[in-house]
């Protein structure tokens, strides 16, 4: 048959190839803009959740969001001395991004590396939550890898004691619904507020247990749930938070916090 | 075979339900269906899809070497699904934030494939649309149903709006978490095969 010949058979191949990619680049290169004010939109309003300035499931506009966003403060932290960064804009500093770029960022050594991180921006977005001119809440963003994905979120610690957790969100991953996708669920996150990070000695003792927690034992405020099905995400968010809240990483910047107040 | 366009469109709702009859695309009808709206966006995403690929490969039917058709029916059928992201991306942030990966995984789902092979290469554009569109459809008849009623039993609502009033929050219902797990789909999904069964003998195999 004249179908099955070679050269039939690479124009075919090479025609449907041409067509598919021109209709798919299009749709990628001119729905980009929107999907990337989306992107800013989502993370802002998931910033706003960590803060308890937004509820879980609240709808809210553009404008709203934006409003509510002036009672943020964005900074850049230098992770090795905990120090704020001068001379970086905190608005157009991209965290990710960075963390991309041999220049900006290092590699997380194996041995510390519990998070999956691998490669580490050299410095840190935070966010300063203020209500009536106080700060209230410090809002630190953590990833990690989960089952499938990397999870990228926020956790808010309270700013009077800064061990104290008053949320912990995501705002991107690939986790399976239902499973390991319920770090999203309401009722999950709310279990976060008010459990604490650190012990007296300032370790991380924050964890994710498996099953349910027994109130009113001693480490019980140290220990959420764990999402049933999802023993992996679970561990993740854990690793995550140690890794994350921990002296390789954000521990300068919070005992730094600590000695000279928040600001 | 059914070959009028009537047929050819109606008969893939119950007679030969792809989903029911023929056990395919049973994975996503799983993952995606604990909430009524994820379940709609995930039909309406079907139907684009399937319609669209059925048309293209039909098309170019005539043209498509026999040794590389699954291959250029697969590259049609990813274009067609990334471009349905990019638009759910676009216009619909939050839906496609929760079907995540269920899009993607639209590529291969098996009634896609399987009528782009069994139904698309052997007949007209015209027919091939019908054939799309009959056959996405009876995948949509089985999602809303374990849709509505996994929403329902496991939540309490309907596309989000309260219908039973919940134990915890004073009222007399209390959520069955089965619903909200995959299993409980499948159990629906067995329970409508054999509803569809009792209605339709002919569909019992033989023993």
């Amino acid at each position: 048959m004249a179908n099955d010949s070679v050269g039939r058979t690479f124009g075919v191949a090479l025609g449907v190839c041409l067509v598919c990619s021109v209709l798919v680049s299009a749709a990628a290169v001119s729905l980009r803009p929107t999907q990337a004010v989306n992107k800013t939109l989502d993370k802002k309003r998931n910033i706003l959740m960590a803060a308890g300035l937004l509820k879980s499931g609240e709808v809210a506009s553009g404008e709203r969001i934006d409003e509510l966003y002036q009672n943020i403060n964005t900074r850049v932290v230098d992770l090795a001395t905990g120090e704020y960064v001068d001379g970086v804009d905190p608005i157009e500093y991209d965290q990710r991004r960075a963390a991309k770029d041999p220049a900006q960022s290092e590699v997380v050594p194996d041995d510390v590396d519990i998070a999956n991180v691998k490669r580490r921006a050299l410095h840190a977005s935070v966010y300063l939550v203020s209500q009536k001119g106080k700060i209230k809440k410090v809002i630190l963003p953590v990833h990690g890898l989960g089952l499938w994905s990397t999870l990228y979120g926020f956790v808010a610690l309270d700013a009077r004691d800064l061990n104290t957790i008053r949320g912990l969100v995501y705002y991107e991953h690939a986790e399976t619904p239902g499973l390991g996708g319920e770090v999203d669920n309401p009722s999950w996150k709310a279990l976060w507020d008010g459990k604490k990070a650190f012990d007296e000695s300032g370790a991380v003792r924050i964890e994710v247990i498996r099953g349910k927690v027994v109130q009113g034992r001693p480490e019980t405020q140290y220990q959420v749930d764990g999402l049933s099905g999802a023993t992996i995400t679970s561990r993740g968010v854990r690793d995550m938070l140690r890794y994350w809240l921990g002296a390789e990483s954000f521990g300068p910047y919070l005992a730094k916090l600590k000695e000279r107040g928040v600001s | 075979m059914a070959d009028k366009p009537r047929d050819v469109l109606f008969s893939p709702l119950f007679d030969s339900n792809p989903i029911a009859l023929l056990s395919l695309g049973i994975c996503s009808a799983l993952a995606v269906t604990t909430k009524l709206e994820t379940t709609v966006t995930m039909c309406l995403a079907v139907i684009f899809v399937l319609c669209c690929s059925n048309m293209a490969v039909s098309v170019i039917r005539n043209y498509i070497p026999a040794n590389i058709r699954i291959i250029v029916q697969m590259t049609i059928i990813a274009s067609l699904v990334i471009i349905v992201d990019q638009f759910l991306r676009a216009y619909a942030f939050d839906i496609s934030k929760q079907l995540s990966v269920f899009v993607g995984l639209i590529i291969t789902n098996c009634i896609i494939m399987g009528r782009a092979e069994a139904f698309a290469s052997q007949n007209g554009p015209g027919l091939s649309f019908l054939d799309g569109l009959g056959n996405a459809l009876g995948y949509s008849v089985i999602l809303l149903v374990v849709g509505i009623l996994r929403e329902l039993f496991g939540s309490g609502s309907l596309f989000g709006v309260p219908m039973f009033a919940l134990a915890a929050e004073g009222g007399w219902y209390a959520p069955n978490g089965l619903m909200l797990l995959p299993p409980s789909a499948f159990f629906i999904i067995g329970l409508f095969i054999w509803a569809l069964r009792t209605w339709k003998n002919d569909q019992v195999e033989e023993e």
